[in-house]
């Protein structure tokens, strides 16, 4: 039975954190109220009191200088884990994540290793505007030497999380704050799912197929996911049979889970919780064009966040952010 | 919490006896706001996060008081009570956190970035140290026009720990520009206490490195926050350069509305309420000056109350934008005439 139970995502993450921290005593946590409080979104609940205040470090509000000394330090053999509260915050320490945590290896002619993951919440639909709603994956993904990660259930989040910790480069691990089975915000049981006690990974660049389908690909990832899943089923009812992949991990990308799944359906519709221009959606549909153009019977459709930053009120922010519903309306109108 | 004091000029004592009063009033109208606010979080009538201002009134009704509607202020993520200070409407704010048309922001900003721009505020900010080089480029813009304007940026003791900090410090110092620095030592920064995360026990401290002026005051004691800022404005004006004022109050609500606060006990933070409520000390004191009574306290209480539940009617009676209203104020003209807005 031990081994059936159900996880949320922020107790599975916080579980591989554990595991991870008792094999190998390089690898530590910093950022702010991860201690006591656990992170805000419980992404390292329970460690303080299994490995105390130095191996979990709550910091004070000064990103740039503890992102920045997880790259030293990492530099110098251990293995950190920081936590950017929100990624909406990366704008305080872009230059330590862009400009040495991403280029050092690089820049080193390959001398310098950092296994540094830095962890961090994203995602709106619960009215905390502009500066608190955003995904901004795309931003870290087309910044060369980073690898990016952006799991939507519990098990994958367990998995992808060893693997980011055991991997000898730099990780940006993005958890979607609605997926992470908190009191306080609704989320999709889908998400809580079993999660193995053993430790185990889950190799990057391997998209997952959470549904299969014959009709039309909806390529996605984190919170997306589950809005896709549900207007499959609705389209189901309808006879329509989409396929959904869930990327995981953006770099490394599994182009081949895309293109395969195009050859299969020759729909494509390509859903995202990010700004659609310059980003996720768009580097998809440059991949289909590119690699896949004949199979396509229609073309690619997007649906993600307009261009305009995430207003608070409501019923703007139930409109910029992609809907069950419009899901299932964008998958008709190509299906048909 | 011993600190060294500097005694100011007592300009509070030559206030007029309304002026007195009204000190009162706007600390007990951002009491009867924030209060309802909380009330209306819980009942899940606002979405979000909501950081109140309750039991650091003293702060924000000081310093404005020695502020006009052409001087500046940056806020924070607690930032209500700057802005009903600053002159904001209630009923215009309430209206922000329910979302509508006739917020502030229109909506699309709510409880982090209510602001009101005509009264002279730059922007409420959800970024930890997001304002302080927002107020510094007031401050120039106030030397290059050679106005007397001045700019006030508050910010908490854990913002003290942002890189911005240092950098706003250094150059409001070296360009001697109008800008204070209003410190809300609140002795929390979310989880984490003040001691724990800073590098010194006082955060005027740090003025001494920017060779700034910095000074310490109670800021549970609106008298003593009054003359403070005062004297700093009033320095600032004539053109002496900036000043770092740290108000020491204590956080006496959770990091936000719905906190669990484990990382701090029941007992602490009633001990600082019961006897350090800057609303009861300052009240008492006027008790005692025979400035105002029991009956005309409970009567202010009332009307504060009353302006707030009027405030919750207006929200509650306006209209929440159309979707499509989301595309709208991204640049400053409307996106019909900027056709590459991608949808
Ligand atoms: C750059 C940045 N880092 C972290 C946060 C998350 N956060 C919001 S408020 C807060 C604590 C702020 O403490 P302080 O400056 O003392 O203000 P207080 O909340 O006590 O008023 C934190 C960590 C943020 N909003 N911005």
């Amino acid at each position: 039975m031990s081994n059936e139970r159900e996880l949320t995502m922020a107790k599975a993450i916080a579980e591989a954190i554990s595991q991870e921290m008792e094999r190998d005593q390089h690898v530590f946590v910093m950022g702010e109220d991860v201690g006591v409080y656990g992170g805000i979104f419980g992404a390292t609940q329970g460690l303080l009191s299994k490995f105390g205040p130095e191996r979990i470090m709550d910091t004070p509000i000064s990103e740039t200088a503890f992102i920045g000394a997880a790259t030293g330090a990492a530099a110098e053999g251990m293995r950190p884990i920081v936590e950017l509260m929100f990624v909406d915050f990366f704008g305080v320490c872009m230059d330590q994540i862009y400009n040495h945590l991403a280029k050092n290896t690089y820049m080193s002619g390959g001398n310098l290793h950092l296994p540094v993951v830095l962890t961090t919440a994203i995602g709106g639909g619960y009215g905390d505007a502009a500066q608190h709603s955003q995904c901004l994956y795309s931003v870290f993904a087309h910044t060369p030497g980073l690898k990016i990660v952006v799991p939507s259930t519990a098990y994958d989040a367990k998995g992808l999380m060893i693997e980011a910790i055991r991997d000898d480069n730099p990780v940006m691990y993005f958890f979607h704050k609605g997926l992470m089975g908190l009191g306080w915000m609704r989320y999709p049981e889908r998400s809580v799912n079993v999660v193995p006690e053993r430790s185990y990974t889950i190799p990057f660049g391997k998209a997952d197929v959470k549904r299969p389908g014959t009709d039309i690909t909806i390529v996605c990832l984190a919170m997306m996911v589950h809005c896709a899943l549900d207007a499959a089923e609705k389209l189901s009812k309808e006879g329509i049979e989409a396929e959904v992949i869930d990327l995981r991990t953006l770099v490394p990308l599994d182009r081949e889970a895309v293109i395969a799944s195009i050859k299969k359906t020759h729909k494509l519709l390509v859903v995202d919780e990010d700004y659609l221009g310059f980003g996720l959606s768009g580097e998809i549909a440059a991949i289909a064009a590119d690699e896949a153009f004949e199979y396509l019977d229609a073309p690619v459709k997007r649906l993600a966040v307009p261009n305009v930053p995430i207003p608070y009120s409501q019923p703007l922010e139930q409109f910029v952010i992609p809907s069950v519903e419009a899901i299932a309306e964008a998958a008709r109108s190509l299906a048909r | 919490m011993p600190f060294q004091k500097k005694e100011f000029p007592d300009k509070f004592a030559a206030l007029s006896k309304e002026d007195k009063v009204g000190l009162l009033r706007t600390m007990v109208r951002i009491r009867a706001f924030e209060s309802r606010v909380e009330e209306l979080f819980l009942n899940r009538r606002i979405p979000g996060f909501v950081h109140l201002y309750i039991g650091e009134e003293a702060i924000a009704s000081g310093v404005m008081a020695n502020l006009s509607k052409n001087d500046w202020i940056t806020s924070t993520h607690r930032g209500h009570g700057h802005a009903i200070a600053k002159g904001a409407q209630i009923h215009r704010m309430m209206a922000e956190l329910f979302g509508k048309t006739t917020g502030y922001c229109k909506g699309k900003g709510g409880s982090m970035h209510i602001a009101d721009f005509s009264v002279g505020m730059l922007g409420a900010n959800g970024v930890v140290g997001g304002g302080y080089n927002i107020a510094v480029g007031a401050g120039m813009s106030s030397m290059i026009k050679k106005t007397d304007q001045v700019a006030v940026c508050f910010f908490g003791d854990g913002a003290s720990n942002r890189g911005t900090f240092h950098e706003a410090m250094n150059i409001a110092s070296v360009w001697k520009l109008p800008v204070i620095f209003v410190n809300e030592n609140n002795q929390w920064a979310s989880t984490t206490p003040t001691s724990f995360a800073t590098s010194v026990a006082r955060i005027a401290d740090r003025a001494k490195g920017y060779g700034m002026e910095g000074y310490t005051v109670d800021g549970n004691n609106v008298i003593e926050v009054y003359n403070a800022a005062a004297a700093l404005v009033e320095a600032a004006r004539k053109g002496k350069g900036p000043a770092l004022l740290e108000c020491l109050t204590y956080r006496i609500k959770g990091h936000y509305v719905g906190d669990p606060e484990k990382y701090r006990t029941k007992e602490e933070v009633q001990k600082h309420f019961t006897e350090n409520d800057p609303i009861i000390r300052y009240a008492d004191w006027m008790k005692g000056k025979g400035l105002i009574d029991d009956a005309a306290l409970a009567t202010m209480k009332a009307e504060a109350e009353k302006e707030v539940a009027d405030g919750e009617k207006f929200a509650e009676d306006s209209p929440l934008p159309e979707k499509e209203d989301a595309y709208n104020d991204l640049f400053s003209f409307s996106p019909s005439e900027f056709p590459e807005v991608v949808k």
